[in-house]
């Protein structure tokens, strides 16, 4: 290890310090390249492959990387004119805002009640809510398929929207009271000082400063919604009333012929967005995890 | 913390009628109308089918035989007596002790580079966000071919750099031990990111000042990695930890794309086996048994991390 | 030879889209050995930055920083034979005291049985011995104070730079707290650098003073003489409370501070001479503040007079009274740029 001045001439420990400096700069570049390939990789190939040719593509010789043959529009125009993907990415989208809306209206008063309303039962009731999230999909879906057949929801895509808070609704309480408790009490004093009720206060003063804290819940929720298969595929049978996480598949994987091209299409046609979408708010939804993780 | 008063714009009007607390001001009871829509609806959508699952495993109920009758712990019986549920049940613990172990230690470093500063850590971030923000289904389709026994460009990238031989390919979803690698590796793949954006948080929330005392006190790079920032990121490490366990244990999806639970089992795990049992198979009563396997093991885990978040308390 | 140097300083933050802010606007300071230097100037002046810049945790934009004849600039904190109490004292909080202190030793490699000698040391030489399986937060603020202190000592620095450490404890605290830092300089004699916005602490605990403003200095000297001979009416009006008072007179501003400003039958006949029409009176521990309007001076200018208990002469609010300067009292400014300026002759 380098050492003190003293140790050697100034200059020379500058020297050593500047190359361990740019050692390190050159490691994190090369580790940030390597993950980015790593994490996004599979998306290049996928959007690569969404034009290529069927002997380009089933020629295992080839380079998959590249285009062997010319590119060809193709299986995107099959995509949208011979499958429902307008259909699903049209259902993925409204049953996501749809269930985001439930959350949130359900979601955001019951962390704000855990949050600061202190009664005496309020632990107990945090420390369920997050029990809730353990029950898994995997296990709750061959009673829910019953209960939505005995609505009378089979085979519609509102079951989902029923069904999707129950995914939802327990971790946005969990993030939502991180972001609560972030805000100080003072301010909500303030205005029921000024003369509004309790209600009034949160309205005014709490809502406008957790505001950024409801978006980021809003991204994380949506990408669980339009992520979600069990439930999609134990419910919803029609093909026109799926979503894209269960259409894309049917109408694109066809016993045992894959239309591989059009796949890769729409998971990039998916995926892109979402991310995209997801990076803006990411550091809101970090501050928000701190929060909730110090509450334990 | 009482809320026995009145509120203060009663001082300011003396002469307004006798002030009469409205719902808008009782605490008491606005908690309960805030609490009582999510209570409700949990309890009725998750609560309840909880139960009927219970009730289900404890029944003869098929897709054939809609009836419902007592057959009390016979499907418990007939699943502990299948060979396939003890591997299922395995492989459930073994990809998600992998996976956990795995998804921290990648997500800890892809968390480093989250917060580092560098040019172009906008796309960086993008492109880590992908493998998580994209719904499982497609991008385990994905994967399928790149997995692929034939066509699989991680092949191709292996011969040409030369360590598979020429036409040689590796069976990535047909040989067991192969084929549980490719399932965990997907698994890690898709969760890292998430696990990576929550410790994110815990690293924001260390005290600059700390991290500079560090470097004034003489630690390099390393030691201040482990003597200072880990230590005190651990209850989020084990949060992110917690997250990654519940997303693998209990999913489904992945498996179902690539192997659907071969070769020969080598893959399945409780869900697909469950789904496979109470879906696919029509018997209902037995995959709820299996599936009721899932929550006292996902109980256990969860609290067991819980509590050592709460033993390495830092203040 | 000076300890610590800061040649022509300058640092610019990017202030985002607009402004570059000039945190240090060309400084030029030197801290001789074993010499107690502070750093005085409200919030923004730059002092913090300064220090921070002399540890090594800024790199300056312009400018070199010197620490015992070797020039300092780009090297890290590590390599600068500094040791830093943070304002929240920085303490490991998943560590023990006794591993606080003996952090740095074990980052520097040094063995397990020196390590332990020294750090007894320094646990001795603050009284902390009885503290050292705890951990941060069963400790007071001021046994925090000394754990930062002790963790920076056994490095065996050549120089202390201290943040602000006093801003987190009580009022209460701060006197007996300040007390200690103040033995514990003139035990280990090492130089220092004191970083304070309160001029309470900065002329007690000071050797000499640099005056910061706008990242600027504006003034060094002893307490005594900053006190006393204020470089400008910034100087002037920040140090003392209440602060000097200023009276426009043509271009030049006459300062003279609250406590020479008496009535006129204390002083000598020579004083110069001045009406105060007396507003209001304020009784502080057997001091007298009044506060007026002063003409004869120069324009009519609202200020404070402080009378100690030893003048008896009655006041009345709502009177004007004679009331006199003593000339060696009168400071003068120029009016435009605040800078002392020569006496300017003030008839009788």
């Amino acid at each position: 290890m380098p050492g003190i001045i003293g140790d050697a001439p100034t200059d020379e420990l500058r020297r050593t310090y500047a190359r361990r400096h740019v050692a390190g700069r050159i490691g994190v570049y090369a580790v940030a390249i390597l993950v980015a390939l790593g994490c996004a990789g599979p998306f290049l190939w996928s959007a690569i492959t969404a034009f290529k040719q069927n002997r380009d593509l089933y020629n295992p010789a080839n380079n998959p990387f590249v285009y062997n043959r010319p590119p060809t529009p193709d299986h995107m125009t099959y995509l949208f004119t011979d499958t429902a993907f307008g259909t699903f990415a049209w259902n993925t989208l409204w049953v996501g805002v749809l269930v985001v809306l439930i959350t949130l209206v359900l979601g955001l008063p019951a962390a704000y009640a855990l949050a600061r309303l202190d009664r005496p039962w309020s632990g107990p009731l945090g420390i369920a809510i997050f029990l809730v999230y353990l029950v898994p999909p995997s296990l709750l879906f061959l009673s829910l398929s019953r209960m939505v057949v005995g609505v009378g929801l089979q085979d519609s895509t509102w079951s989902l929207v029923l069904v999707y808070p129950t995914i939802t609704i327990p971790v946005s309480i969990w993030l939502l009271m991180g972001f609560l408790k972030a805000i100080p009490r003072d301010i909500e004093e303030q205005a029921m000082v000024d003369g509004h009720s309790r209600f009034g206060a949160i309205v005014r003063a709490v809502l406008p400063l957790v505001f950024p804290g409801i978006v980021a819940v809003v991204v994380f929720a949506f990408t669980l919604t339009a992520s979600e298969f069990i439930y999609a595929l134990a419910f919803v049978a029609p093909t026109d009333s799926m979503t894209v996480s269960t259409g894309v598949p049917t109408q694109l994987v066809r016993g045992d012929v894959f239309f591989w091209q059009s796949l890769q299409a729409a998971t990039v046609l998916v995926a892109l967005p979402i991310a995209f979408v997801f990076n803006l708010f990411l550091d809101r939804f970090v501050s928000g995890f701190t929060a909730g993780a110090v509450k334990g | 913390m009482s809320t026995e008063t009145a509120a203060p714009t009663d001082a300011a009007k003396p002469s307004s009628p006798p002030y009469r607390r409205r719902i808008a001001d009782r605490d008491g009871a606005l908690a309960w109308i805030f609490l009582l829509p999510s209570v409700v609806y949990i309890v009725a959508l998750v609560a309840v089918p909880f139960v009927l699952a219970i009730a289900f495993a404890a029944s003869d109920v098929t897709a054939g035989d809609p009836s419902f009758d007592f057959v009390g712990l016979t499907n418990f019986a007939r699943v502990l007596d299948d060979p396939v549920f003890w591997r299922s049940l395995g492989n459930t613990f073994v990809f998600t002790g992998i996976s956990m172990v795995l998804i921290v230690v990648f997500g800890k470093v892809l968390a480093n580079i989250l917060v580092a500063d560098f040019r172009g850590k906008w796309i960086v971030r993008f492109c880590v966000l992908l493998p998580w923000t994209t719904p499982v289904a497609l991008s385990s389709i994905s994967w399928l071919w790149l997995l692929d026994s034939i066509y699989s460009p991680i092949d191709w990238l292996l011969r040409a750099v030369g360590l598979l031989g020429p036409g040689e390919n590796m069976y990535w979803l047909g040989e067991p031990g192969l084929a549980m690698t490719s399932v965990i590796t997907v698994h890690v793949w898709r969760l890292t990111p998430l696990a990576a954006v929550i410790m994110m948080a815990g690293l924001v929330a260390i005290p600059r000042d700390i991290e500079e005392a560090a470097r004034v006190d003489g630690a390099g790079y390393w030691r201040r990695m482990f003597e200072v920032t880990v230590p005190m990121v651990m209850p989020v490490i084990a949060v992110a930890a917690l997250f990654g366990a519940i997303f693998t244990f209990t999913d489904m999806a992945v498996v179902r794309v690539l192997t659907r639970g071969g070769p020969n089992d080598a893959t399945q795990v409780l869900s697909s086996w469950a789904f496979y049992r109470g879906i696919e198979g029509g018997d209902v009563a037995q995959g709820a048994a299996v599936a009721l396997f899932l929550f006292p093991l996902l109980l256990a885990a969860a609290v067991a991390i819980l509590r050592a978040v709460r033993r390495i308390e830092v203040r | 030879m000076a300890v610590v140097e800061v040649r022509d300083l300058v640092k610019e933050f990017d202030g985002g889209k607009v402004d570059r802010v000039r945190a240090i606007d060309g400084v030029s300071l030197a801290a001789e050995d074993g010499e107690y230097l502070v750093l005085l100037g409200p919030s923004g002046c730059g002092k913090t930055t300064l220090l921070r810049t002399v540890a090594g945790l800024e790199q300056p934009s312009s400018g070199e920083v010197l620490i015992d004849g070797h020039d300092v600039t780009g090297l890290p904190p590590r390599a600068r034979k500094i040791a830093m109490v943070f304002q929240s004292y920085a303490l490991y909080p998943h560590k023990t005291v006794l591993a606080n202190i003996v952090f740095p030793l074990r980052a520097a490699g040094m063995a397990p049985a020196e390590r332990e000698r020294k750090a007894g040391w320094a646990a001795g030489l603050l009284g902390i011995e009885h503290l050292l399986g705890r951990k941060p937060r069963q400790l007071s603020g001021g046994e925090r104070q000394r754990v930062a202190l002790a963790r920076a000592l056994v490095r065996d620095p050549h120089v202390f730079l201290l943040d602000e450490p006093l801003s987190n404890l009580d009022a209460k605290l701060r006197a007996s707290a300040r007390d200690e830092l103040k033995k514990f300089q003139d035990e280990i004699g090492t130089t220092t650098i004191y970083v304070t916005h309160d001029q309470v602490e900065a002329m007690g605990l000071g050797d000499r003073i640099v005056v910061l403003a706008d990242g600027r200095v504006r003034q060094v000297a002893t307490p005594a003489e900053i006190y006393d001979h204020p470089a400008d009416t910034f100087v002037a009006t920040f140090i003392g409370s209440p602060p000097m008072n200023l009276v426009p007179r043509g271009d030049t501003l006459v300062g003279f501070r609250p406590e020479h400003l008496l009535p006129a039958a204390v002083l000598p006949a020579d004083a110069v001479a001045l009406s105060l029409a007396v507003e209001r009176i304020e009784y502080l521990s057997g001091d007298r503040h009044l506060y007026g309007t002063v003409t004869g001076v120069g324009e009519p200018t609202k200020v404070i007079a402080r009378l100690p208990a030893t003048v008896e002469e009655p006041i009345e609010a709502g009177q004007t009274h004679e009331f006199a300067v003593h000339t060696s009292k009168l400071r003068f400014f120029d009016e435009d740029s605040g800078v002392k300026c020569d006496p300017v002759r003030l008839g009788g």
